[in-house]
């Protein structure tokens, strides 16, 4: 076997010299002045951003409306990368990135807002086929003329605080009508203020609370207060990321058009049940306790709105046909529980200064996809059009 | 490699920089880079093997040194010490078994101790076997390379891995039927298996002096190279490990002005346009080939400035600790045709590949003297470029991509020989036709590897057709 002709002369370490010597006091020298300075630096740009105060006026810089389109529903996403859009706290940012932010409202538009949960946002629907996208592209005329265009700023969170956090907001955009699709599992007291975008935004949900003198806990731990350490730089870095992936995303919106994933193996929503599960909450059978439910959260949206007219909806659920069934109607829902809220519900409104119409058995049970509230395009589609004799006369009364 | 590891091995690399200053640099490299290997291999779905993998990288690196040294070297406490220290750490990350460090250095629970002293004894005594019993011969030496590029190989193949996978699956008692090609991250081996096959082929050819197990350890998993190169020459690497730069302030600044530029290009610029650059989901979901278009050029900015990026950090933690690593990228897409694009795009790897398959290639055929020269040409430049895309993974769009450079390259080649008398002619002593020229080319070569990441971005060469139509405005 040939051999390998292996050199064998390793090269030798050289001894460091005087001068080399030196340096190295230099260096050290270097380094703790490098240490100290950029210390001092980094100090001074972290501490000097808590002048700013959060949510004032930055959310506001968007490239959305400007570079490109606004989008159709508020940020929302747990999947980024995928969804092209982000679930964060800035209601400023989000509003900013709504297509409701393009510029003042045309005289010749209705402009309808809609708050409410994911199912009016439109959890696996594309936009189109939600209840906005389904009134706008019935093209609605008033009897003056006014086209009727509707605002899509429902957002998928549970909570009445929340919508009326929202509509606080939403009515510097000069709406003529204010539909709010809810259902009983924004009602209860406890879920209004753990709702992480009510638990973020404490300087927004303090003055309403105040201002309706609603029944919630203003001192609640649930609340993110915003402390010295989480205005500096480093507290604010995620935000601060936040805001720029959700600049970023706006080109992959406007490229694709798509806010959220369309995944075809979604688990579908419950339709079998546990014998005996027949709680809701915490809550037995027979009562719902009414003090734990937050319906004065109604009538504050109500005043809120002044002038403008606010049409509550009750909006459909998923009516089993399963196992058990004759218990619960859905995952949410106990039958005593919803049939009661049901009932309240109705025989609130008619003291009520809104209207109110209660359309939770619209939509049949194979038009639910993933929960016992978000629909189809058929369902949502069936929604609409039971609604619409409703809307037309609030329209043109 | 999170932002949160790099600045841990930036202020290790001025740790070990101060801390020992002298010889011990060497060891203390070697002890850190193998703990690195282990705390930088991601978590893998089958069981220890983010454990295994870096403990293989170590028997290779071990086995590799067995190969070609020769029996003397076994005398040379300085290799024992290298041994010693390495296999030391090694064993001691092993024992983290038992105090719950997972997931700082290891991301899982090591495996049963007596497999790691098992699996120590048998690097012991390979090695051990290998230097006393065998004499390096080209015949053994080509054996450990066709070894490194089988399981190179292996892991480069979707379909490969995959079977790989199924086989461990079923060693470690796990469901095979949950294996996926993905399973086998083995983390740096592109690297590493080049820089084995380096200092095995200079050896072999006697362009390498006497390595010492420690020496060749430090160099293959030099902690600021191992995930994302440069790949370094030995013969250069070891000047820096025995006589490493002095630490000056200026030294300081340059490294800091390095790190600085790195890490912006890495996590602010690459990171934000990899939200819109070009992706397998997105592509079919555009509306008009603009928007397109845009987001094709934000991969060809993204690709170049993570990698870019990365290079910066490896730089600039060299720096600090004394060594001058190669630069990979001298702004490839200033250049104005696509065989100065190559000469400054990923520079380490195609001066690998030209001095180890190119060069060899080409004087082989043309001794030969049976093919015209532009065959010869098309010959080693596209089989060139296809190695260079395999590199990064053995599929149809890779071989695409290489093909696509391939050609390119032949192309200019051939412009350059017959057309390119003509334009330089027609520029002489005009600036500004020269200007336009050069303009000109660099738009072009820009577009024709923009186009080219198409190929290299996309996970099908289905997908990818689909967004060549879209891009020119055909198909929906």
């Amino acid at each position: 076997m040939k051999r390998v002709h292996l050199p064998t002369k390793p090269e030798k370490q050289q001894p460091m010299t005087a001068e080399q010597q030196s340096d190295k006091h230099k260096t050290a020298n270097f380094i703790r002045n490098v240490l100290i300075k950029g210390g001092l630096l980094f100090l001074i740009l972290n501490f000097s951003l808590c002048l700013i105060p959060s949510g004032k006026n930055l959310g506001q810089i968007s490239l959305y409306n400007l570079v490109f389109p606004g989008r159709a529903r508020l940020p929302f996403g747990e999947n980024p990368t995928e969804a092209y859009n982000l679930s964060f706290y800035d209601l400023e940012a989000m509003f900013a990135s709504h297509e409701i932010n393009r510029g003042p409202k045309p005289p010749e538009e209705f402009r309808i807002i809609m708050i409410g949960d994911s199912a009016t946002w439109g959890t696996l629907l594309p936009p189109e086929d939600t209840l906005s996208g389904l009134i706008n592209q019935d093209n609605l005329k008033t009897t003056d003329g006014r086209t009727v265009r509707a605002y899509n700023l429902a957002y998928p969170t549970m909570s009445l605080t929340k919508d009326l956090m929202i509509l606080d907001i939403a009515l510097t955009y000069d709406p003529n009508l204010i539909l709010w699709p809810v259902s009983l599992e924004s009602f209860p007291r406890k879920a209004q203020i753990e709702t992480p975008l009510v638990a973020n935004n404490p300087e927004r949900a303090y003055p309403l609370i105040e201002r309706f003198d609603l029944a919630l806990d203003g001192q609640s731990e649930s609340f993110v207060e915003s402390t010295f350490w989480n205005r500096t730089l480093i507290g604010r870095r995620r935000a601060i990321l936040d805001a720029i992936q959700l600049q970023m995303y706006g080109i992959l919106w406007a490229a694709t058009g798509v806010d959220q994933t369309y995944p075809d193996d979604f688990t579908p929503a419950q339709r079998d049940f546990e014998a005996g599960d027949d709680n809701f909450k915490n809550w037995s059978p027979p009562n719902l306790p009414l003090d734990q439910m937050a319906w004065e959260i109604l009538d504050a949206g109500v005043a809120l709105a002044g002038d403008i007219p606010v049409l509550v909806i009750n909006e459909p659920i998923l009516i089993s046909k399963g196992k058990n069934s004759d218990v619960r109607y859905n995952f949410f829902y106990p039958r005593w529980a919803y049939d009661q809220y049901r009932l309240i519900m109705s025989e609130y409104a008619e003291d009520a200064p809104w209207a109110y119409i209660d359309l939770w058995d619209s939509v049949p049970s194979d038009a639910f996809t993933n929960s016992a509230l978000h629909l189809t395009p058929d369902g949502s589609q069936l929604f609409y059009q039971t609604l619409k004799p409703t809307l037309e006369q609030m329209i043109c009364p | 490699m999170s932002l949160q590891n790099i600045l841990i091995l930036i202020a290790s690399a001025l740790l070990i920089r101060i801390v020992f200053p002298g010889k011990r640099r060497q060891w203390a490299l070697l002890v850190v880079s193998i703990l690195a290997i282990y705390w930088l291999q991601p978590a893998l779905p089958i069981r220890n093997m983010d454990f295994w993998l870096p403990t293989a990288t170590v028997g290779l690196i071990f086995l590799s040194w067995g190969l070609t040294s020769l029996k003397e070297q076994l005398l040379d406490p300085v290799n024992w010490l290298g041994a010693g220290l390495s296999l030391g750490t090694l064993l001691l990350i092993g024992l983290t078994r038992f105090v719950s460090l997972e997931g700082i250095i290891t991301p899982t629970r090591p495996p049963q101790f007596y497999l790691v002293i098992s699996a120590l004894l048998l690097i012991i005594l390979s090695t051990f076997v290998l230097t006393l019993f065998s004499k390096p011969s080209p015949g053994l030496i080509w054996m450990g390379i066709l070894v490194l590029l089988l399981v190179f190989i292996i892991l480069k193949t979707p379909f490969l891995s995959l079977q790989g996978s199924i086989v461990l699956r079923r060693i470690m008692s796990q469901d095979p039927s949950l294996a996926k090609s993905t399973d086998l991250g083995w983390l740096g081996f592109s690297y590493v298996s080049f820089r084995l096959i380096h200092t095995l082929i200079d050896r072999m050819k006697g362009r390498l002096n006497e390595i010492g197990l420690g020496e060749l350890l430090v160099y293959t998993i030099f902690y600021p190279t191992v995930i994302a190169g440069p790949i370094d020459r030995l013969q250069r690497f070891r000047k820096d490990l025995l006589n490493p730069e002095p630490l000056s302030p200026g030294k300081m600044l340059q490294s800091g002005e390095r790190l600085a530029v790195g890490l912006f290009r890495k996590f602010i610029l690459a990171d934000a346009l990899g939200l819109i650059a070009i992706s397998g989901t997105n592509v079919t979901q555009v509306q008009s080939a603009g928007w397109l278009w845009l987001m094709l050029i934000a991969y060809a900015f993204q690709i170049f400035l993570d990698f870019a990026g990365y290079t910066d950090i490896a730089v600039g933690s060299g720096i600090l600790l004394g060594f001058r690593i190669p630069e990979n990228f001298n702004q490839p897409y200033l250049k104005p045709n696509l065989t100065l694009f190559w000469n400054n795009w990923h520079m380490t790897l195609t001066q690998w590949i030209r001095s180890y398959f190119f060069f060899p290639i080409t004087r082989h055929l043309r001794r030969q003297g049976k093919l015209p020269a532009p065959l010869i040409i098309l010959i080693t430049q596209m089989s060139t470029m296809l190695i260079i895309g395999l590199w990064h993974g053995i599929t149809l769009n890779f071989v695409f991509w290489g093909t696509w450079h391939g050609l390119g390259l032949f192309i200019h080649n051939r412009w350059s020989a017959i057309v390119g008398p003509k334009v330089s002619k027609i520029t002489a002593g005009k600036p500004f036709m020269t200007l336009i020229f050069k303009v000109s080319g660099m738009c072009l070569t820009f577009l024709f590897v923009s186009l080219g990441w198409v190929w290299f971005a996309l996970p099908t060469t289905g997908s990818a057709l689909i967004t060549f139509a879209r891009l020119f405005g055909l198909g929906s």
